[in-house]
């Protein structure tokens, strides 16, 4: 918004379009790419898998399958579906970009990511974040009306796209890798609360639920490793 | 042999949806079609005279290609123009609005029938005529008729550009925003410095800080104004929602608080126009007709103004 102190303006005001515009977008979005959704959460369940039992292939492959969710998201929805009718996602777009390329690097280069095997309260809290990006979030389309037309699907839309990188980061080791690969997820969650929170959509809570769960899993003490 | 339907029948469907909503819009039976005619302000020193009513797009308009609601703003704009509506207002801010407008008056073939009035929305004045070729290629017109520095956004720079695209008959005329109450004393010393035929703020029954200067300057100084957020984005209206009209709002021929409100705004000697923004075809309708007689004087503004206050 040009002119004005930045202070002066709330939420609402810089919100440029109505709750039954962004349903829309979804629903659109699905009709147009049905029926990769089922492509999309066969992999997602299968990224899962990888994640029980994880070893270095497999993680490298999960991690390369969020890289290409994060480049097609951006394209698909936030540059054919979002950014029309919101100028500020042109700047998004690039992040998620870098999200992808950070997957990438940061999951194949020099050793790549590493995930822990014995169960932890961190391992717990990280599968449990990525099994309800694939199976539950879609569902809670349901509890807005909007029927599972509306259904926001893994690695085809930001949210649970970007809840699932979360619970990937959030187990992840080098610590310092994970911290990289956490950051622009948590910027999109917290930018999908403040949105979702000024249309009003009463699961606004759920992306931001989701960056405590990931830090909080991020930050629990490590437990010993046995042996 | 079936011909497939050539594609002009789309567009007779539409007219017939205009003229649709024209007869519609006629008052009931004995009533003359001048009726449904808004009452018009003249644009000081322009000779152009506007509707009492215009139409802002902010939100309403934002909505991508979705060919279904699309379609529903192409209604509404339909029916503003078929009871008599002229002014639109946009801006390359307002995101896909400036396309929907266009679609719309593509479909319509309502382009002669529009006042255009746009903004231009960046920091860099040398960014100012590529910002606003493409603003007019999204609505489709020739020209607009009133170009807006928004919110004062690099004014100076801007409104070169502006008074050099009018001196050259790019532009009919041309203006400054703001809102929400906000830079009033930078308004005020540009509307003393630069010659402008339009400026566009706040004012509406509770946000009346314009009355004090703004309204007054412009008078003194043959400048319009437009009345944005006159529902303060619909939230006026949600608070006196549920409250019973009272019973000398009658006098003034309003059934409906949007009505109350936009009497009270039009009547101001100094409004130009106020510029609801809507979704429904019905509340275009109803906008549209509180630009008729009769409006309040200045006791009954007074009086709607308490009211308003003490609910
Ligand atoms: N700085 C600037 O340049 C600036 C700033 C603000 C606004 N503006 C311009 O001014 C225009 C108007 O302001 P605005 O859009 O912010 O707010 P507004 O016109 O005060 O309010 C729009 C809301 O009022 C509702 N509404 C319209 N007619 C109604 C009726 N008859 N009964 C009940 N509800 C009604 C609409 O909902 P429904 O869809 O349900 O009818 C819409 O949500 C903008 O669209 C924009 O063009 C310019």
């Amino acid at each position: 918004m040009g002119g004005g102190a930045w202070w002066s303006y709330r939420p609402e005001d810089l919100l440029m379009f109505s709750p039954r515009v962004y349903a829309r977008l979804f629903e659109l979005h699905n009709q147009a790419l049905w029926p990769a959704q089922l492509l999309a959460l066969a992999l997602g369940g299968m990224a899962l898998v990888v994640l029980l039992r994880p070893g270095p292939r497999g993680t490298r492959l999960v991690a390369m399958l969020l890289a290409v969710a994060w480049a097609f998201v951006a394209w698909a929805f936030l540059w054919q579906r979002y950014a029309p009718i919101h100028w500020g996602i042109a700047y998004v777009i690039p992040l998620f970009g870098l999200q992808a390329l950070l997957l990438v690097a940061l999951g194949s280069l020099g050793g790549g990511l590493r995930l822990p095997g014995h169960w932890s309260v961190r391992r717990g809290l990280a599968l449990g974040l990525f099994a309800y990006a694939l199976a539950l979030h879609p569902l809670t389309a349901l509890a807005t009306g909007r029927g599972l037309s509306g259904a926001e699907v893994i690695g085809l839309t930001p949210d649970p796209l970007a809840m699932a990188t979360l619970g990937l980061a959030a187990a992840a080791e080098p610590a310092r890798r994970a911290w990289l690969l956490l950051l622009i997820p948590v910027l999109w969650c917290l930018l999908s609360w403040l949105t979702l929170d000024t249309l009003g959509d009463r699961r606004a809570w759920l992306p931001l639920l989701a960056v405590i769960v990931a830090l909080a899993a991020r930050l629990w003490p490590r437990a010993p490793s046995p042996g | 042999m079936a011909q497939p339907l050539p594609p002009l029948s789309r567009r007779r469907l539409l007219r017939g949806l205009l003229a649709a909503a024209a007869v519609t819009a006629l008052p009931s039976p004995g009533g003359l079609a001048r009726a449904a005619e808004p009452l018009t302000r003249e644009l000081p020193g322009t000779g152009e005279a506007l509707p009492r009513v215009g139409l802002g797009s902010w939100i309403t308009f934002n909505v991508g290609d979705d060919p279904v609601l699309r379609e529903e703003c192409t209604a509404v704009m339909a029916a503003f123009f078929a009871a008599g509506g002229r002014l639109i207002d946009s801006s390359p801010m307002y995101g896909s609005s400036q396309a929907t407008i266009g679609h719309a008056l593509e479909r319509l073939e309502a382009v002669d029938r529009v006042y255009a009035a746009d903004k231009v929305w960046t920091s860099s004045p040398a960014e100012g005529p590529a910002q606003i070729e493409a603003s007019r290629q999204a609505w489709g017109v020739p020209r607009f008729d009133l170009l807006q520095v928004h919110n004062l956004l690099g004014w100076e720079g801007h409104l070169e550009t502006l008074q050099a695209m009018k001196a050259a008959g790019e532009v009919r005329h041309l203006g400054i925003t703001t809102s929400h109450g906000r830079r009033h004393e930078e308004v005020e010393r540009i509307m003393r410095r630069v010659p402008l035929d339009c400026v566009q703020l706040t004012y509406n029954i509770v946000d009346r800080e314009a009355e004090s200067r703004l309204l007054p300057l412009a008078r003194e100084r043959g400048i319009g104004v437009i009345a944005n957020r006159p529902f303060q984005r619909k939230r006026l209206i949600r608070r006196l929602a549920g409250k019973p009209l009272p019973p000398w709002a009658a006098e003034i021929n309003t059934t409906t608080w949007a009505q109350f409100i936009l009497k009270f705004i039009i009547s101001h000697p100094a409004i130009t126009c106020a510029i609801p923004a809507t979704t429904r075809v019905d509340h275009v309708r109803e906008n549209l007709a509180a630009a008729r007689e009769p409006l309040p004087d200045d006791a009954m503004r007074r009086r709607m103004a308490d009211h308003v206050r003490g609910l």
